[in-house]
């Protein structure tokens, strides 16, 4: 399996410039402050960090808790060779968001001043102390292929010993802040747009978060058996598929009827031109997707399956975009666009999470294959039932 | 009590001595700037400005005229920078100051996105940046002084007191003279009152203040932030139980195949 891997591929290289090549924008942050390197101001305090690398990085990281809770909660153990991935997904996804605020937050160094000073009331507190606890829990959760590979079996056992609570643990705190990164934009009555201001957004938040957890999974396991080669069975991608058109349904629901009950269903027609973001979220991330995961012919085919996958996270970027940034006004009079070496610390640090997945993946056991005993006895046990 | 400062722009000459009294006070360096076309400056607040004089070009009875605004923080009674903050480094006082503290902060800017009317500002072209904004004086206050800026104010444009004190006073000003003010004491009401009052002959909105409801920004997400606990308590035993059900169901239909097993041996 590893020694069909060329040693030094093309594409990691690649991956390995992407990341160095963004080092300098570190430092000129380090040396001269945030606004030599961003776009960001006064007016425009949050920019493309925030959106993209905070709001999109941690729903796209919902694969992680949302199969979890599948495997060890509800005993779908057919779902069980795509955990261990979307774990490690979710993991770097949440490594990612904390890297970026390394480079957004004033003073990173206090980071810890969360865990001290606590305001209750502060959506962010909790988002926050979750995203802290969180990382943690997936670190534990992830361990277990860490300590297969040393043969270290004290260590495995105690975790697997507290998988159950771990589990739990994380689907918690996964609800609490996937919500509460929609609390955080109550806060702005006044200048997010009544098209997508409501005091449902933690729900809208935590619906559209479990909805493109799957489709990530699909994404990322489609992409990893390319890549690396491992077979997942079509059942189980199709599995996933079907319970997507039942989150996004609810999603669905819950927008139109937050719309009509607070009169503001007119706006979808006149709030030009912010309304055809909405059209395009809604058509793109939600429609579109109910409809083609319900049907057999697209669960049946892996590459359909994909891009109706691509479809789900396409609309939920496109939503936290527009929450976070595009229909959430600025200062008068500050137009923002983000900067060359805001886009270069976003992209290397997605390039940073591939290399750490390639990595990992020559490494690591994170594919079923390279099932460990528990694994197997688990393959068994399903046979059996 | 709480303290406030009740300003008039009809007594307001624009002089902006309440600018150079904050930058000395506060030992806040000068900017430099380009000539925008109108007497105003520095063009906006910043880090190292927290207050200014605001010029709008106004008609009254038909006849050009400036209105002056003062502009700085507003010092809320239910702070959105306040509740935002998460390790609490803004904190509205009983004295009536929003104060911040920068051995708490860690420079998130959720304070600067959530304020309503864009008053925190952030050390931008700082390697170790702070949240700088107008402290209401609150050294000053602790001594028994008065703000800086209301000091300085040579005309009484500002004045400072007891916030309930200065609402009488604005309202007996306004039913003194209607015709010089609009019926409207910005600040009294506006999302949960504000420590600073405002009196002007124009309506607020030609002034640039942002038209507000009477009820706090920070509503909703208190709300939200309230249903955090029962959401804990409840997602957790949710999965305890639905954990719990299906362990046991799949440990029963296994005994169950056992048994048949065995029934299938014996025979």
């Amino acid at each position: 399996m590893i020694q069909r891997i060329r040693s030094f591929p093309i594409g990691t290289t690649i991956i390995t410039a992407i990341v160095i090549a963004c080092l300098p924008a570190f430092v000129i942050r380090y040396m001269y402050g945030l606004g030599a390197i961003s776009n960001l101001s006064d007016g425009r305090p949050w920019g493309l960090w925030i959106s993209f690398d905070l709001y999109c990085g941690v729903a796209l990281a919902a694969g992680g808790f949302t199969l979890a809770a599948v495997v060890y909660i509800f005993g779908r153990e057919k779902y069980h060779p795509v955990a261990r991935p979307a774990i490690l997904t979710a993991f770097l996804g949440y490594q990612l968001v904390i890297l970026a605020l390394l480079v957004d937050l004033g003073q990173p160094w206090y980071i810890w001043h969360a865990i001290i000073y606590w305001n209750w009331h502060s959506p962010l507190f909790e988002v926050a102390i979750c995203v802290m606890t969180y990382t943690a829990v997936l670190a534990l959760e992830f361990s277990p292929a860490i300590f297969e590979r040393l043969h270290w079996n004290v260590p495995l056992r105690i975790i697997r010993a507290i998988q159950i609570p771990l589990v739990i643990a994380g689907v918690v705190l996964s609800t609490l802040h996937q919500s509460s990164l929609g609390s955080m934009l109550l806060m702005m009555p006044t200048n997010l747009s009544p098209l997508w201001y409501t005091p449902i957004l933690p729900l809208l938040f935590l619906t559209s978060a479990i909805a493109v957890g799957p489709a990530m999974v699909i994404f990322e396991s489609t992409i990893s058996s390319r890549v690396f080669g491992h077979r997942i069975g079509q059942d189980v991608m199709a599995g996933i598929g079907r319970a997507i058109p039942y989150i996004l349904g609810i999603y669905l629901l819950l927008k139109l009827v937050d719309l009509t009950a607070r009169g503001n269903m007119g706006l979808v027609f006149t709030e030009y031109p912010l309304n055809l973001l909405w059209w395009a979220e809604i058509i793109i991330g939600v429609v579109a997707p109910i409809v083609l995961f319900s049907l057999p012919s697209v669960r049946q085919s892996s590459r359909k399956l994909f891009w109706s996958a691509v479809l789900v996270i396409v609309g939920l970027v496109l939503n936290r975009f527009d929450v976070s940034m595009i229909a959430l006004a600025p200062r008068p009079g500050t137009i923002y666009f983000p900067s060359l070496m805001e886009f270069a610390i976003s992209i290397g640090l997605v390039a940073d999470a591939l290399l750490v997945i390639i990595l990992a993946h020559r490494l690591l056991p994170i594919a079923e294959n390279h099932a460990s005993a528990e694994g197997q006895e688990l393959a068994q046990g399903q046979e059996a039932t | 009590m709480s303290k406030g400062v009740l300003y008039d722009a009809n007594k307001c000459i624009g002089c902006r001595a309440c600018q150079v009294a904050c930058k000395q006070w506060n030992q806040l360096p000068a900017e430099a700037t380009t000539n925008t076309g109108t007497l105003e400056n520095p063009p906006k607040l910043s880090a190292s400005t927290f207050t200014k004089i605001h010029f709008t070009e106004a008609e009254d009875n038909g006849k050009f005229q400036f209105v002056f605004t003062k502009l700085q923080c507003m010092h809320c009674e239910h702070p959105a920078c306040a509740t935002a903050c998460p390790v609490a480094a803004l904190q509205k006082t009983k004295e009536g100051p929003v104060i911040y503290d920068d051995n708490r902060c860690f420079g998130c800017r959720y304070c600067q996105v959530a304020c309503p009317f864009g008053i925190p500002n952030f050390e931008w072209d700082k390697p170790m940046p702070w949240i700088r904004k107008c402290t209401f004086c609150a050294d000053r206050l602790g001594g028994g002084l008065e703000p800086a800026c209301v000091k300085t104010c040579p005309t009484g444009a500002l004045e400072f007191g007891e916030r309930d004190d200065l609402i009488v006073i604005a309202k007996e000003r306004i039913a003194a003279s209607p015709d010089k003010y609009v019926d409207h004491i910005y600040g009294e009401k506006e999302v949960g009152g504000l420590s600073w009052l405002y009196l002007s002959p124009v309506p607020f909105e030609e002034l640039g203040f942002p038209t507000l409801g009477t009820e706090p920004v920070t509503v909703n997400a208190e709300r939200a932030m309230g249903a955090v606990p029962p959401v804990l308590v409840a997602v957790a035993a949710i999965m305890t139980g639905v954990y719990l059900v299906i362990q046991r169901r799949q440990k029963m239909s296994q005994t169950k195949e056992n048994d048949k097993n065995k029934v299938e041996v014996t025979k």
